[in-house]
């Protein structure tokens, strides 16, 4: 498998991350290289084998239903949220003006 | 009075313990060890106010009689993936510059518990993402360590490059580092120091900026064995707020150190044996042999079939990850917002993104959007989630015929800056050694083993069972005894 | 079969509809955070810095809301899977902080169900009917845009964003809209019996993605559409109309229908193309790396499965073939929690007051529950405090009325003081003299003296005319200004006519 241009513009697209035309081309053997050499994984026979879905053999734990037990984990922190954004307005984060 | 700043971890906590020194003392030593090398370009930001700040506290505590914790009067320093309450934060990217994260990181508050201060903010490679030190915002970082004969500036080796050139040139006894496929062990072996990255959710990764979440792992850089040992146990712990934390407790590995290693099996890999590494790497691979012989363990052969797959399926896994932890970095909620004129909400997106990241962080973006991707799905990141299973099932067939396994840290010694960055792949090889323990969560150290013909540093790997970072340790003490390697780089910057 | 069609130019069409319902699950914090999940607060007032997506934040779920979930798979009959995992669907929006909506694809924690909806003449269901439930699966829900507040801006308020969803995936199986509002009610009623979803569909807690296409009978499957976020049954049925009909045009008209995302327009009732949605179609899914597998031990399940209240189907049954009551009755009884709570305490509090056990009263007192005191209820307005009318009054007033101490008027009109102004029925029954009179004595002098003014009528009665009893039961109930009990005025009657 191998990427074209326009293969590479869709999935900047994708990635939302801007590319202008130079950049797309410069892109293209860069990630056919990348391509290219990870597809040598195709040889690997893996009849049989489940993909990893744990690192270290564990099972997820789960936590118990309480509001703000953890205060790092919990709500109330409207300041701290908005502490660092763009454009915070009245209490709410600010985007450009979005039609649905 | 010697200087300070020769001390590393232990000696230092022992020494203010002890009242041979102060605390304030020994971070004002770092404080002006760091502001005299802005050349290595180690640091992103420097905070000696917050090392001050630790120090007295901790000169306090020992005024009063009370404990001063494992790293009590211990100045580190701070590798920039990590949050730090009310310290820019930035991953080294551009995208996050400004960000002064509203909460500390677990792994970092666990030091500052333990007594521990910040010297600063280390560069790396942007987002984790690099083996050289050369993707970062601000700038690349220079190992002090220099090619016999040569002025060239050389990678002090990725991505924990500031937090690996900071100890090796001794501005800092310690420093913290992540790894995700040998950001801590590379950057050690490429700069004569010592770095272990323990078993996967030893650490929490719980405000530490996500590169791959399934092979994140954080861990220590120090110039001995020992200071790892101490700073991997002050970092390490159960963390109900990461849900792939270990619940199990931290075992006492300073205490329990024993570089004895009778009735230890230590497995060589043969698949490791590969084209195009150095002669010299060689020659330290059979060194360490002989060394970890000498301290009493038995030698056996071992086979890793699957190890030419991991690092391919490694630049599918943590590019996929990537692709998606780094979705949050959209200019809405903090960090930088490019808003050209007109834009809507997406336009805000693309061009944020593409102003905010480096080109090595884009690349990997690209890929692992590429290969989830509708229709790919099954033949890149499930395929390669399969080879790593496979992967790690070679570690456990090992583990039948041996206790620990020793190999290389790295392919080659360090490079000059610049050198490699014609083809990323030739980059990505650097790791290839390093990525299997990785994609196995399995705990993975890097000695010093000596100095090449050109007298750089050259690192030895030792990979142990899950959960096991006791052994790795104790492999490592038998190594740094009989290596005696002390060697500093000589002072240039 | 439903023999809902769509009249179009060449001929019949009949309409698929399959719902995506998603539910909020009832939980005091969100799925992976330990904000609160309380409606109405102040913008991003309920917000932790995971929900912000804060660098290095992590999810760690709340075992309540996957309790809740497979309560719910429980509940409708479904294969709920001991290993399941959450997965990442990954697109830009600006109500989705971590660029990444956590929710299950492959591997979801409840499989395969089923839900029945029931026969209803009135709105065109002809017979009962299974519909499939193909999956639920947990996820979070996403932050809200605001959209009028700011000329070039809108706003976002993350106080929505994690709280925990099941999403309910409905088979295609549902043929008209009166189906899938069926569904949808039907839905919405387990959710409440089960207890994992307040049903609140005004304030957003349940939401159906409806998924409609069109094909002449017995055709292959036509292309779909999804409108998403659809707040109420009525409008449920009004997209699926609105959908019908427009796809019926595009394709009677020669086009062809795009798979697409469409979002309804309440104002018009008409639906359109969800611009922010058009090029969302590659989320690129794959497992969380921050969550490792949720396997769930069998002493979890069991729990889940023990703390399940009786369900609809089962217990209208039960009402049916226990209690003796009409098929109508039970399904009217057990169709919302609320109804079916306040008839079986009242059941239980009638069969205390008469004495007799609950079977023998459950008619009456479903009679009373489901017309004669909502009908009293609705004719006070707003003189009726209905936090007055206790089980234990009413069951008074029921029990009163089962000994003939009071007649079926005088219930009402005991009811009425009751809601009105919280007295106790026995005292009311006293005081306004709202009793029957069942004294035989002064009965009967009643009649005699009505039999004595009609001689004509008593005669004609007893050479055949036997419509004249209804007469003298009336004008006995009048003489005795209405309280006599009418079964002892009918007896005495029946007894002094031979
Ligand atoms: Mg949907
Ligand atoms: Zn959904």
């Amino acid at each position: 498998m191998s990427v074209d241009k326009q293969t590479v513009a869709k999935i900047a697209s994708l990635a939302r991350i801007k590319m202008g035309d130079e950049e797309l081309e410069r892109m293209v053997p860069e990630l056919n290289g990348i391509l290219n050499w990870v597809e040598q994984l195709g040889e690997v026979d893996v009849e049989g084998v489940e993909p990893m879905s744990a690192v270290i053999p564990n099972t997820l734990r789960l936590r118990d239903d309480v509001v703000d037990a953890d205060p790092k984990t919990g709500g109330g922190k409207r300041d701290e949220v908005l502490a660092n954004a763009p454009a915070a307005e009245h209490g709410f984060f600010g985007v450009p003006k979005v039609i649905e | 009075m010697t200087d300070l700043t020769n001390l590393g971890v232990k000696a230092i906590r022992d020494g203010v313990a002890g009242g041979d020194f102060t605390a304030r003392e020994v971070a004002e030593s770092f404080n002006a060890a760091v502001a005299s090398a802005a050349e290595l370009n180690a640091f992103i930001v420097t905070t000696p106010d917050h090392a001050l700040a630790a120090a007295d506290a901790v000169d306090a505590k020992r005024a009063k009689g009370e404990d001063l914790g494992a790293m009590g009067g211990v100045p580190i320093g701070m590798k920039d993936l990590f949050a730090s309450h009310g310290v820019q934060t930035t991953a080294a990217s551009h995208i996050l510059e400004g960000f002064k994260p509203e909460y500390e990181s677990t792994v970092s508050q666990n030091l500052w518990n333990a007594g521990a201060g910040m010297l600063g903010k280390l560069n790396l490679d942007q987002f984790a993402m690099g083996s050289s030190n050369e993707t970062s915002y601000f700038g690349n970082v220079a190992s002090p360590w220099r090619k016999e004969g040569s002025n060239a500036a050389m990678s002090p080796g990725g991505s924990s490059g500031g937090s690996s050139s900071a100890v090796a040139a001794r501005i800092a006894p310690a420093a913290t580092g992540t790894d995700t496929g040998g950001s801590i062990r590379q950057p050690a072996a490429f700069t004569g120091i010592c770095g272990i990255k323990p078993t996967y959710g030893r650490c929490s990764r719980w405000g530490v900026v996500a590169f791959a979440s399934s092979l994140d792992q954080a861990g220590p850089m120090a110039r001995s064995v020992e200071d790892c040992a101490i700073m991997l146990g002050a970092m390490a712990g159960f963390d109900p707020k990461d849900a792939t934390s270990l619940k199990m407790d931290v075992p006492d590995w300073e205490a329990a150190l024993n570089a004895d290693l009778k009735g230890k099996k230590v497995g060589i890999p043969k698949e490791y044996r590969m084209d195009g590494t150095d002669e010299a790497i060689l020659a330290s691979w059979e060194q360490g042999k002989a060394w970890l012989k000498d301290a009493g363990a038995e030698i056996v052969d071992v086979s890793l079939p699957h190890t030419k797959y991991a690092l391919p399926a490694y630049y599918i896994i943590a590019p996929a990850e990537a692709s998606s932890n780094l979705a949050r970095y959209d200019g809405v909620r903090y960090g930088l917002r490019d808003l050209p004129e007109g834009a809507g909400l997406q336009d805000m997106y693309a061009a944020t993104r593409a102003e905010g990241f480096g080109d090595e962080v884009k690349r990997r973006i690209l890929i692992g959007t590429y290969v989830l991707s509708a229709g790919f799905y099954d033949a890149y990141y499930n395929q390669a989630q399969k080879v790593r299973a496979l992967v790690a099932r070679d570690f456990e067939q090992a583990w039948g015929e041996c206790d620990l396994i020793l190999a290389p840290t790295t392919p080659t010694a360090s490079f000059p800056l610049g050198s490699l960055n014609e083809d990323p792949l030739t980059m990505y090889l650097n790791d290839v050694f390093a990525v299997p323990a990785s994609l196995a969560g399995l705990p993975a150290m890097s000695v010093p083993a000596g100095l090449n013909p050109d007298g750089l540093p050259l690192g030895l790997q030792l990979v142990g069972k899950p959960f096991d970072e006791q052994t790795v340790l104790d492999a490592g003490l038998a190594i740094q005894q009989r290596s005696g390697f002390e060697q500093a780089p000589e002072k240039w910057w | 079969m439903s023999d809902y069609r769509i009249q179009g130019a060449t001929g019949e069409w009949e309409v698929v509809i399959g719902l995506e319902v998603h539910a909020q699950v009832t939980s005091n914090a969100k799925l992976f955070s330990g904000a609160s999940t309380a409606f109405g607060a102040e913008p991003n007032s309920q917000v932790s810095l995971v929900d912000a997506a804060m660098p290095g934040m992590l999810p760690v779920p709340n075992r309540e809301c996957i309790r809740q979930a497979v309560r719910t798979g429980m509940a409708i009959e479904a294969e709920i899977n001991q290993w399941s995992r959450f997965d990442r669907k990954n697109y830009f929006y600006a109500d989705l902080p971590q660029g990444y909506q956590i929710s299950q694809l492959y591997h979801p924690l409840v499989g395969e169900g089923q839900l029945l909806i029931e026969a209803d003449e009135k709105t065109g269901i002809p017979e009962d009917k299974i519909i499939g439930i193909e999956r639920i699966h947990v996820e979070q829900d996403a932050g809200k845009l605001m959209h009028d507040q700011h000329p070039t801006m809108s706003y976002v308020d993350l106080n929505r964003s994690g709280v925990a969803l099941m999403e309910i995936v409905s088979r295609p199986d549902m043929r008209s809209p009166a189906e899938a509002g069926a569904y949808v009610r039907k839905l919405r009623s387990i959710l409440r019996y089960v207890g994992s979803c307040d049903g609140n569909m005004e304030e957003g807690s349940m939401r159906a993605d409806v998924n409609v296409s069109v094909r002449k009978p017995g055709e292959e499957l036509g292309t779909r559409t999804e409108t998403k976020n659809v707040n109420s049954v009525r409008f449920v049925m009004q997209v699926i109309e609105y959908e019908a009909n427009r796809q019926v045009d595009v394709l009677e008209s020669g086009g062809t229908v795009d798979q697409e995302t469409r979002l309804f327009d309440v104002a018009t009732g008409t639906t359109r193309t969800m611009r922010s949605k058009e090029d969302a179609h590659d989320y690129r899914y794959f497992p969380d790396p921050d969550l490792l597998p949720l396997v769930l031990e069998d002493d979890f399940l069991d729990e889940c499965r023990a703390s399940l209240p009786e369900l609809p189907d089962a217990k209208r049954t039960r009402y049916e073939s226990e209690l003796g009551l009409t098929p109508y009755n039970a399904r009217e009884l057990t169709a919302e929690v609320e109804t079916f709570a306040r008839f079986e305490t009242l059941l239980t509090a009638t069969a205390e007051a008469t004495g007799k056990d609950e079977k023998t009263v459950a008619t009456q007192v479903a009679n009373w529950a489901l017309s004669v005191a909502p009908g009293v209820i609705k004719s006070l307005g707003d003189d009726a405090n209905v936090e007055h009318a206790t089980a234990e009054r009413q069951a008074a007033i029921l029990a009163m009325q089962d000994k003939g101490e009071i007649s079926g008027g005088q219930a009402k009109e005991i009811f009425e003081i009751v809601l009105k102004e919280g007295r106790e029925p026995a005292e009311i029954a006293e005081t306004e003299g709202l009793k029957q009179v069942s004294d035989t004595g002064a009965i009967e002098a009643a009649i005699d003296d009505i039999l004595a003014k009609n001689e004509d009528k008593v005669e004609q009665y007893k050479g055949g005319k036997d419509k004249l009893f209804g007469f003298f039961v009336g004008q006995t109930m009048k003489a005795m200004k209405g309280k006599a009990n009418p079964a002892v005025v009918n007896q005495i009657l029946k007894d002094k006519l031979g």
